[in-house]
Protein backbone atom coordinates (compact mmCIF):
# COMPACT_ATOMS: atom_id res chain seq x y z
CA UNK A 1 0.00 0.00 0.00
CA UNK A 2 1.53 3.55 -0.26
CA UNK A 3 1.89 5.88 1.93
CA UNK A 4 -0.55 9.08 1.36
CA UNK A 5 1.94 11.23 3.18
CA UNK A 6 5.00 9.88 1.43
CA UNK A 7 3.34 9.79 -1.89
CA UNK A 8 2.57 13.83 -1.67
CA UNK A 9 5.59 14.28 -0.41
CA UNK A 10 7.47 12.87 -3.50
CA UNK A 11 4.64 15.08 -5.53
CA UNK A 12 5.58 18.21 -4.18
CA UNK A 13 9.62 17.67 -3.75
CA UNK A 14 11.43 20.15 -5.74
CA UNK A 15 7.87 21.76 -6.90
CA UNK A 16 8.01 24.39 -9.14
CA UNK A 17 8.67 27.83 -8.95
CA UNK A 18 5.11 28.44 -10.97
CA UNK A 19 3.19 25.76 -9.07
CA UNK A 20 -0.25 26.65 -7.19
CA UNK A 21 -1.63 23.93 -5.01
CA UNK A 22 -5.51 24.04 -3.80
CA UNK A 23 -5.77 21.10 -1.18
CA UNK A 24 -9.31 19.66 -0.08
CA UNK A 25 -10.41 20.01 3.62
CA UNK A 26 -9.24 16.82 5.72
CA UNK A 27 -6.40 14.99 5.16
CA UNK A 28 -5.28 16.32 1.91
CA UNK A 29 -5.13 19.38 3.57
CA UNK A 30 -2.54 17.98 5.97
CA UNK A 31 -0.65 15.70 3.58
CA UNK A 32 0.01 19.38 1.51
CA UNK A 33 0.79 20.92 4.39
CA UNK A 34 2.84 18.46 5.90
CA UNK A 35 5.29 18.48 2.42
CA UNK A 36 6.03 22.11 2.70
CA UNK A 37 3.79 24.86 4.14
CA UNK A 38 4.40 27.38 1.83
CA UNK A 39 2.74 30.44 0.88
CA UNK A 40 1.54 29.17 -2.61
CA UNK A 41 -1.13 26.49 -1.14
CA UNK A 42 -4.48 27.48 -0.12
CA UNK A 43 -5.62 25.08 1.90
CA UNK A 44 -9.27 24.58 2.42
CA UNK A 45 -10.82 23.64 5.53
CA UNK A 46 -14.51 23.52 4.60
CA UNK A 47 -16.57 23.96 0.92
CA UNK A 48 -16.59 20.07 0.46
CA UNK A 49 -16.91 19.29 -3.06
CA UNK A 50 -15.03 22.90 -4.12
CA UNK A 51 -11.91 22.26 -4.72
CA UNK A 52 -11.64 21.45 -8.32
CA UNK A 53 -13.74 24.08 -9.21
CA UNK A 54 -12.38 26.79 -7.49
CA UNK A 55 -8.79 25.22 -9.15
CA UNK A 56 -10.75 25.68 -12.32
CA UNK A 57 -11.31 29.50 -11.51
CA UNK A 58 -7.51 29.61 -10.97
CA UNK A 59 -6.37 28.23 -13.87
CA UNK A 60 -8.35 30.13 -16.07
CA UNK A 61 -7.01 33.56 -14.32
CA UNK A 62 -4.01 32.45 -14.17
CA UNK A 63 -2.55 30.93 -17.52
CA UNK A 64 0.57 31.66 -16.58
CA UNK A 65 0.70 28.95 -13.73
CA UNK A 66 0.40 25.24 -13.39
CA UNK A 67 -2.83 24.59 -10.63
CA UNK A 68 -2.59 21.52 -8.72
CA UNK A 69 -5.99 20.22 -6.83
CA UNK A 70 -5.05 17.87 -4.48
CA UNK A 71 -7.84 16.47 -2.59
CA UNK A 72 -9.68 13.17 -1.31
CA UNK A 73 -12.24 10.49 -2.78
CA UNK A 74 -14.69 11.80 -0.91
CA UNK A 75 -14.15 15.97 -1.16
CA UNK A 76 -14.45 14.50 -5.61
CA UNK A 77 -17.18 12.59 -5.16
CA UNK A 78 -19.11 15.59 -4.00
CA UNK A 79 -18.37 17.99 -6.06
CA UNK A 80 -18.13 14.81 -9.38
CA UNK A 81 -20.41 17.34 -11.69
CA UNK A 82 -17.25 19.50 -11.83
CA UNK A 83 -15.62 16.80 -13.50
CA UNK A 84 -17.91 17.42 -16.28
CA UNK A 85 -17.05 21.27 -16.03
CA UNK A 86 -13.55 20.95 -16.47
CA UNK A 87 -13.93 18.67 -18.98
CA UNK A 88 -16.26 20.92 -21.28
CA UNK A 89 -13.20 23.28 -20.35
CA UNK A 90 -10.60 21.98 -20.94
CA UNK A 91 -7.95 24.11 -19.01
CA UNK A 92 -4.43 23.14 -20.68
CA UNK A 93 -2.33 24.05 -16.95
CA UNK A 94 -5.15 22.42 -14.51
CA UNK A 95 -4.70 19.33 -12.77
CA UNK A 96 -6.32 17.24 -10.30
CA UNK A 97 -5.04 14.35 -7.43
CA UNK A 98 -6.88 12.35 -5.93
CA UNK A 99 -5.63 10.78 -2.29
CA UNK A 100 -8.11 7.49 -2.79
CA UNK A 101 -8.21 5.73 0.81
CA UNK A 102 -11.68 4.47 -0.25
CA UNK A 103 -13.02 5.66 2.66
CA UNK A 104 -14.22 9.15 4.52
CA UNK A 105 -11.14 8.88 6.61
CA UNK A 106 -12.80 11.84 8.81
CA UNK A 107 -15.52 10.67 9.88
CA UNK A 108 -14.61 6.95 11.32
CA UNK A 109 -13.69 5.79 7.95
CA UNK A 110 -16.71 4.56 6.47
CA UNK A 111 -16.62 2.90 3.05
CA UNK A 112 -17.08 5.29 0.13
CA UNK A 113 -18.33 4.99 -3.44
CA UNK A 114 -14.26 4.42 -4.91
CA UNK A 115 -14.38 1.64 -2.26
CA UNK A 116 -17.36 0.21 -3.83
CA UNK A 117 -18.14 0.51 -7.81
CA UNK A 118 -17.52 4.28 -8.83
CA UNK A 119 -13.51 4.77 -11.16
CA UNK A 120 -12.36 8.32 -10.68
CA UNK A 121 -9.81 8.20 -13.46
CA UNK A 122 -12.03 6.66 -15.28
CA UNK A 123 -15.12 9.25 -14.48
CA UNK A 124 -12.71 11.85 -15.72
CA UNK A 125 -12.02 10.71 -18.98
CA UNK A 126 -15.31 9.93 -19.59
CA UNK A 127 -15.91 13.77 -18.91
CA UNK A 128 -12.91 14.75 -21.51
CA UNK A 129 -10.25 14.95 -19.67
CA UNK A 130 -6.80 14.77 -21.65
CA UNK A 131 -5.09 11.80 -19.45
CA UNK A 132 -5.23 9.95 -16.21
CA UNK A 133 -3.25 7.38 -14.68
CA UNK A 134 -3.79 5.44 -11.53
CA UNK A 135 -1.08 4.45 -8.92
CA UNK A 136 -1.14 1.19 -6.54
CA UNK A 137 2.39 1.14 -5.59
CA UNK A 138 5.04 3.25 -4.83
CA UNK A 139 6.80 2.98 -7.98
CA UNK A 140 3.80 4.53 -9.99
CA UNK A 141 3.76 7.78 -8.06
CA UNK A 142 6.72 8.62 -10.63
CA UNK A 143 4.53 8.64 -13.26
CA UNK A 144 1.62 10.15 -11.45
CA UNK A 145 3.65 12.93 -10.70
CA UNK A 146 4.59 13.52 -14.15
CA UNK A 147 1.30 13.93 -15.43
CA UNK A 148 -0.09 16.06 -12.81
CA UNK A 149 2.59 18.66 -13.06
CA UNK A 150 3.54 18.00 -16.75
CA UNK A 151 1.33 16.85 -18.61
CA UNK A 152 -0.80 19.20 -21.13
CA UNK A 153 -4.28 19.84 -18.80
CA UNK A 154 -7.26 18.85 -17.76
CA UNK A 155 -5.53 15.67 -16.19
CA UNK A 156 -6.70 13.56 -13.18
CA UNK A 157 -4.12 11.25 -11.29
CA UNK A 158 -5.16 8.68 -8.46
CA UNK A 159 -3.18 7.57 -5.90
CA UNK A 160 -4.51 4.47 -3.96
CA UNK A 161 -3.56 4.71 -0.47
CA UNK A 162 -3.68 3.24 2.54
CA UNK A 163 -7.21 4.55 5.08
CA UNK A 164 -4.95 4.28 8.32
CA UNK A 165 -5.16 7.80 10.35
CA UNK A 166 -2.05 9.74 10.70
CA UNK A 167 -0.93 12.36 12.71
CA UNK A 168 -2.59 15.65 12.30
CA UNK A 169 -0.42 18.47 10.61
CA UNK A 170 -2.15 21.53 11.28
CA UNK A 171 -1.65 24.60 8.99
CA UNK A 172 -3.59 27.89 8.92
CA UNK A 173 -7.42 27.93 9.84
CA UNK A 174 -7.88 31.66 8.83
CA UNK A 175 -9.77 31.61 5.64
CA UNK A 176 -8.79 35.44 5.53
CA UNK A 177 -5.39 34.82 6.09
CA UNK A 178 -4.94 31.78 3.63
CA UNK A 179 -6.48 34.19 0.83
CA UNK A 180 -3.96 37.05 1.62
CA UNK A 181 -0.92 35.06 2.19
CA UNK A 182 -1.57 33.20 -1.19
CA UNK A 183 -2.50 36.67 -3.20
CA UNK A 184 0.44 38.05 -1.51
CA UNK A 185 2.91 35.10 -2.81
CA UNK A 186 1.42 35.55 -6.35
CA UNK A 187 1.68 39.37 -6.51
CA UNK A 188 5.41 39.25 -5.90
CA UNK A 189 5.56 36.31 -8.15
CA UNK A 190 4.31 39.35 -11.07
CA UNK B 1 -14.87 28.37 -28.97
CA UNK B 2 -14.92 30.55 -31.69
CA UNK B 3 -17.44 33.24 -30.67
CA UNK B 4 -20.72 34.30 -32.35
CA UNK B 5 -21.60 38.04 -32.94
CA UNK B 6 -24.09 38.94 -31.15
CA UNK B 7 -26.29 42.13 -30.38
CA UNK B 8 -28.59 42.79 -27.51
CA UNK B 9 -32.46 43.38 -28.96
CA UNK B 10 -33.61 47.13 -28.95
CA UNK B 11 -35.17 47.51 -25.25
CA UNK B 12 -33.16 44.61 -23.76
CA UNK B 13 -32.34 45.55 -20.32
CA UNK B 14 -29.79 43.22 -20.42
CA UNK B 15 -27.42 45.40 -22.37
CA UNK B 16 -27.23 48.36 -19.65
CA UNK B 17 -26.07 45.16 -17.11
CA UNK B 18 -23.23 43.94 -19.88
CA UNK B 19 -22.09 47.44 -20.15
CA UNK B 20 -21.88 47.55 -15.88
CA UNK B 21 -19.98 44.20 -15.96
CA UNK B 22 -17.58 45.33 -18.91
CA UNK B 23 -17.01 48.34 -16.91
CA UNK B 24 -16.27 46.43 -13.92
CA UNK B 25 -13.85 44.22 -15.73
CA UNK B 26 -15.62 41.20 -15.28
CA UNK B 27 -12.98 38.05 -16.77
CA UNK B 28 -15.11 35.51 -15.96
CA UNK B 29 -18.98 34.24 -15.88
CA UNK B 30 -20.20 31.28 -14.47
CA UNK B 31 -23.75 30.22 -14.87
CA UNK B 32 -26.70 27.67 -14.83
CA UNK B 33 -28.88 29.01 -17.43
CA UNK B 34 -31.88 30.58 -17.32
CA UNK B 35 -34.33 31.95 -20.10
CA UNK B 36 -34.36 35.32 -18.65
CA UNK B 37 -30.39 35.53 -18.39
CA UNK B 38 -30.47 34.36 -21.87
CA UNK B 39 -28.97 37.10 -23.99
CA UNK B 40 -26.93 38.08 -21.17
CA UNK B 41 -25.26 34.73 -21.24
CA UNK B 42 -25.30 35.09 -25.27
CA UNK B 43 -23.46 38.15 -24.73
CA UNK B 44 -21.05 37.29 -22.27
CA UNK B 45 -19.78 34.22 -24.92
CA UNK B 46 -19.41 36.88 -27.58
CA UNK B 47 -17.07 39.07 -25.53
CA UNK B 48 -13.61 38.42 -26.10
CA UNK B 49 -12.59 39.17 -22.95
CA UNK B 50 -15.11 37.32 -20.78
CA UNK B 51 -14.26 33.67 -19.99
CA UNK B 52 -17.69 31.79 -19.73
CA UNK B 53 -18.18 28.60 -17.98
CA UNK B 54 -21.36 26.18 -17.67
CA UNK B 55 -21.63 24.83 -14.53
CA UNK B 56 -23.30 21.11 -13.29
CA UNK B 57 -24.49 23.12 -10.53
CA UNK B 58 -24.33 26.42 -8.70
CA UNK B 59 -22.26 25.63 -5.67
CA UNK B 60 -19.79 24.95 -8.30
CA UNK B 61 -19.67 28.90 -9.37
CA UNK B 62 -19.17 29.99 -5.75
CA UNK B 63 -15.52 28.13 -5.82
CA UNK B 64 -14.69 28.79 -9.55
CA UNK B 65 -15.42 32.73 -9.05
CA UNK B 66 -13.53 32.06 -5.41
CA UNK B 67 -10.24 30.72 -7.63
CA UNK B 68 -10.89 33.61 -9.98
CA UNK B 69 -10.53 36.24 -6.94
CA UNK B 70 -7.40 34.36 -5.89
CA UNK B 71 -5.96 34.62 -9.35
CA UNK B 72 -6.47 38.27 -9.68
CA UNK B 73 -9.97 38.38 -11.76
CA UNK B 74 -13.31 39.50 -11.24
CA UNK B 75 -16.38 37.33 -11.81
CA UNK B 76 -19.92 36.97 -11.65
CA UNK B 77 -22.83 34.35 -11.16
CA UNK B 78 -25.49 34.35 -13.93
CA UNK B 79 -28.52 31.70 -12.16
CA UNK B 80 -32.12 30.92 -11.65
CA UNK B 81 -33.53 30.82 -7.90
CA UNK B 82 -34.14 27.77 -7.46
CA UNK B 83 -29.94 27.29 -7.83
CA UNK B 84 -29.61 29.12 -4.65
CA UNK B 85 -30.19 26.56 -2.09
CA UNK B 86 -27.83 24.53 -3.76
CA UNK B 87 -25.58 27.08 -2.99
CA UNK B 88 -25.22 27.08 0.84
CA UNK B 89 -22.93 25.58 2.33
CA UNK B 90 -20.50 26.77 -0.40
CA UNK B 91 -21.33 29.91 0.48
CA UNK B 92 -19.38 29.53 4.01
CA UNK B 93 -16.09 29.69 1.88
CA UNK B 94 -16.95 33.55 0.97
CA UNK B 95 -17.59 34.39 4.37
CA UNK B 96 -14.53 32.10 5.66
CA UNK B 97 -12.15 33.89 3.23
CA UNK B 98 -13.52 37.30 2.66
CA UNK B 99 -14.00 36.38 -0.69
CA UNK B 100 -15.72 39.13 -3.02
CA UNK B 101 -18.95 37.57 -5.19
CA UNK B 102 -21.14 39.07 -7.29
CA UNK B 103 -24.58 37.06 -8.42
CA UNK B 104 -27.28 38.00 -10.72
CA UNK B 105 -30.70 35.79 -10.18
CA UNK B 106 -33.38 35.41 -12.07
CA UNK B 107 -36.58 35.27 -9.62
CA UNK B 108 -38.95 32.53 -10.21
CA UNK B 109 -42.13 31.41 -7.54
CA UNK B 110 -43.30 35.13 -7.15
CA UNK B 111 -44.68 36.98 -9.87
CA UNK B 112 -47.44 34.97 -11.20
CA UNK B 113 -45.77 32.19 -10.93
CA UNK B 114 -47.17 29.12 -13.04
CA UNK B 115 -45.00 26.23 -11.43
CA UNK B 116 -45.91 25.34 -7.95
CA UNK B 117 -42.24 23.41 -7.82
CA UNK B 118 -40.33 27.00 -7.59
CA UNK B 119 -42.67 28.30 -4.87
CA UNK B 120 -40.83 27.23 -1.86
CA UNK B 121 -37.39 28.48 -3.17
CA UNK B 122 -38.30 31.39 -4.64
CA UNK B 123 -39.54 32.51 -1.26
CA UNK B 124 -36.69 31.32 0.43
CA UNK B 125 -34.35 33.04 -1.93
CA UNK B 126 -33.79 36.59 -0.48
CA UNK B 127 -33.62 35.24 3.43
CA UNK B 128 -31.41 32.45 2.38
CA UNK B 129 -28.88 34.93 0.99
CA UNK B 130 -29.23 37.10 4.03
CA UNK B 131 -28.41 34.47 6.53
CA UNK B 132 -25.28 33.64 4.54
CA UNK B 133 -23.99 37.27 5.23
CA UNK B 134 -25.53 38.49 1.54
CA UNK B 135 -26.39 42.06 0.61
CA UNK B 136 -29.42 41.60 -1.05
CA UNK B 137 -30.76 44.34 -3.86
CA UNK B 138 -34.14 43.33 -5.45
CA UNK B 139 -34.38 45.14 -8.94
CA UNK B 140 -38.06 45.66 -10.73
CA UNK B 141 -37.19 47.77 -13.48
CA UNK B 142 -34.27 47.52 -15.60
CA UNK B 143 -32.40 50.71 -15.26
CA UNK B 144 -32.67 49.52 -11.17
CA UNK B 145 -31.02 46.32 -12.68
CA UNK B 146 -28.08 48.03 -14.41
CA UNK B 147 -27.88 50.39 -11.66
CA UNK B 148 -27.60 47.84 -8.73
CA UNK B 149 -25.45 45.59 -10.93
CA UNK B 150 -22.43 48.13 -10.93
CA UNK B 151 -23.22 49.10 -7.25
CA UNK B 152 -22.81 45.13 -6.29
CA UNK B 153 -19.41 45.02 -8.12
CA UNK B 154 -18.48 48.09 -6.25
CA UNK B 155 -19.79 46.75 -2.83
CA UNK B 156 -17.82 43.41 -3.48
CA UNK B 157 -14.46 44.14 -4.89
CA UNK B 158 -14.08 47.14 -3.04
CA UNK B 159 -15.66 46.05 0.43
CA UNK B 160 -15.29 42.16 0.09
CA UNK B 161 -18.77 40.95 0.63
CA UNK B 162 -21.16 38.52 -1.12
CA UNK B 163 -23.65 40.77 -2.92
CA UNK B 164 -26.76 39.51 -4.39
CA UNK B 165 -28.56 41.33 -7.13
CA UNK B 166 -32.46 39.74 -7.42
CA UNK B 167 -34.38 40.55 -10.83
CA UNK B 168 -37.91 40.17 -9.74
CA UNK B 169 -40.08 38.11 -11.84
CA UNK B 170 -42.44 40.93 -12.07
CA UNK B 171 -39.23 42.50 -14.52
CA UNK B 172 -38.78 39.65 -16.43
CA UNK B 173 -42.09 38.40 -16.86
CA UNK B 174 -43.69 35.61 -15.79
CA UNK B 175 -43.15 32.40 -18.29
CA UNK B 176 -46.30 31.07 -20.03
CA UNK B 177 -46.64 27.71 -21.13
Amino acid sequence: MIGRREAIAEVLKDRPDNLLVISGLGSPTYDVAAAGDVAQNFYLWGAMGGAAAMGLGLAQARSDARVLVVTGDGEMLMGLGSLATLGAKAPANLAILVIDNEAFGETGGQTSHTGKTTNLAAVALACGFRQVATAHKQADVASVKQLVLEERGPVLGVIKTASDELPRVLPERDGHIIRNTFKTALTNQQ
Amino acid sequence: MRAEPFAFAAGDWRAEIFAALKKQQVRQMAYVPDAGHASLIRACHADGAIDCTVLTTEEEGVALLAGAELGGQRGVMLMQSSGVGNCVNMFSLLKSCGFPFVTLVTMRGEWGEFNPWQMPMGQATEETFKRSGFVVYRADTGEDAAAMTGSAMRLAYDSNCPVAVLLSQRLIGAKDF
